[in-house]
């Protein structure tokens, strides 16, 4: 099981290894995004309330992005055809991708976030083992999305378009740009059930030291959509197909 | 049924949406011989090899690979399947594509470089598959199948798209596999490559035309090149009354037959 999981992760992490400008693109950009809110809200208190947001935003976006284009590939190609003609479980495959991409979210949220406190000036009062957590977790829900949506694409184009279709309703709701408790209330409580609201709200009780029950209780509806994602994404990799 | 009989496939029919892509066959394939599906574009031979290797959802009959349910799970390591398209990654090189697989398959840095010898890629081998020739693109999918030494090798169309030498390496190449008596089964819409098999299993529209050997159907049909004689089988095919019956053609128990006297 290990030995097949791990041999999946490393593939993946080959992959990108001969793709240094998505690696630039990956490490780089959040940081660039992060720096141009600070930037917008020099004057004001805003950043230190969005900033942990954006640091909770970009692993989700941007492995949404690269594991449904990437599992995309795999259909089309028909490697995932002969995958799944060897002794190769299901698990595996997913796991292997999970952990490839977690281990590359981890190194994007490092960078984020060391460049948001020793440039941009955000404070974190909370554990960075915990805000680490929580972004690993954000990770995995792009990822466990992103297997999802690809099952539904026939094209990158589609695929391409499920970003805006499933990932910016989210970050509307989330409460970044309005707070959640003056939203419309049918849109306050379809906001309250996202698993986007729940990273960014346990994000930002790290990052203001304020970690509660409610924050435990964030990342645990966060891990029932992971494991919701998953199940749905690993029923559509069939061995047989029509 | 004799023992060396590796692929059984009875009734088997395959519908996709409401076309008909496999109507019926049945047939059984012998080890230690190239076996060469041929047809042209679109008569089912991929159906056919997917089925056989279990990724295909049949509607109804049965394919028996080894005496056991095509897709079985012990089966996933017995069959080498080479897909039409090649399935490698373009971002990897020819070795991390290669040592992948292999690590899926639980299989030792020797075996990867056997198949790489085999296939002749060790001079390409640290190279990215997406610099490589659609040719040598063919061969990684290639070694890729015979990782392990499967008992059954599966190759849709291998050597399309390739120039005539490499062409002629690659059934040199499919003639020492088969002569280990492993079941080599090798599609091809090339006519002329039918010569260079055993056993020619002939497929049109989803329908077997005839199961027989390079010699038996130059002979049967007079022909003087196999691109002709398909032609005529096609031809004695369509004014066969019986041709429109729902049941598999009756000239192929005939043909069987006639394989049978010839040993």
């Amino acid at each position: 099981m290990m030995r097949r999981t791990l041999a999946t992760a490393g593939r993946v992490l080959n992959q990108v290894r001969h793709d240094p400008r998505t690696i630039a693109l990956m490490l780089v950009v959040p940081s660039l995004l992060i720096g141009l809110i600070a930037w917008i809200f020099t004057d004001t208190p805003a950043f230190q309330r969005i900033g942990p947001s954006m640091i909770a935003l970009f692993p989700f976006v941007v492995m949404f992005l690269v594991t449904s284009i990437a599992t995309l590939r795999e259909r089309r190609s028909g490697t995932l055809e002969r995958l799944l003609s060897l002794p190769l479980a299901k698990g595996e495959f997913i796991f292997g991708y999970a952990l490839a991409f977690t281990l590359i979210a981890i190194v994007q949220t490092l960078i984020a976030t060391s460049f948001a406190i020793w440039v941009c000036g955000l404070e974190i009062s909370g554990s960075f083992w915990l805000l680490f957590a929580v972004a690993a977790l954000d990770a995995l829900l792009g990822i466990s999305l992103g297997l999802m949506a690809s099952a539904f694409a026939r094209t990158e184009f589609q695929v391409v378009q499920f970003m805006p279709a499933l990932v910016i309703p989210q970050f509307l709701l989330a409460g970044i740009i309005l707070p959640r408790d003056q939203l419309p209330s049918v849109l306050e409580s379809i906001g309250d059930w996202l698993p986007l609201s729940h990273a960014i709200d346990a994000l930002s009780d790290v990052a203001a030291g304020t970690t509660d029950s409610a924050t435990g209780i964030s990342m645990l509806v966060i891990v029932a959509w992971i494991a919701v994602a998953l199940l749905v994404g690993s029923l559509t990799l069939r061995r047989r197909t029509a | 049924m004799n023992k060396s009989v590796c692929i059984d496939v009875q009734d088997l029919s395959v519908k996709r949406g409401k076309s008909l892509v496999l109507d019926q066959l049945s047939f059984h394939l012998e080890a230690g011989k190239i076996i060469g599906l041929l047809g042209p574009s679109g008569s089912g031979k991929s159906t056919l090899l997917r089925s056989i290797v279990g990724n295909q959802i049949i509607t109804s009959g049965s394919v028996t690979v080894l005496g056991q349910s095509a897709g079985s799970k012990s089966l996933r390591r017995k069959v080498g399947y080479m897909t039409q398209a090649a399935s490698v990654y373009d971002d990897l090189t020819v070795r991390q594509n290669i040592t992948y697989f292999a690590n899926i398959l639980g299989l030792s840095t020797d075996e990867v470089n056997r198949v790489i010898q085999g296939t002749d890629l060790a001079e390409q081998a640290s190279r990215l598959v997406i610099d490589l020739s659609g040719g040598q693109r063919n061969r990684v999918s290639l070694a890729i199948a015979l990782l392990g030494n499967p008992e059954i090798v599966i190759l849709d169309e291998p050597t399309v798209g390739l120039d005539p030498v490499l062409r002629a390496d690659l059934w040199d190449l499919f003639a020492r596999l088969a002569s280990t008596g492993i079941c080599l089964v090798v599609s091809s819409h090339v006519m002329d490559e039918a010569m260079r098999c055993d056993q020619i299993l002939l497929l049109r529209e989803g329908k077997i035309l005839a199961q027989l050997s390079p010699f038996e159907l130059m002979q049967r049909t007079g022909a003087t090149d196999p691109e002709g004689a398909f032609l005529n089988l096609i031809d004695s095919g369509t004014t066969d009354p019986q041709s429109d019956a729902p049941s598999a053609p009756v000239s192929v128990p005939r043909h069987r037959a006639a394989v049978e006297e010839s040993k």
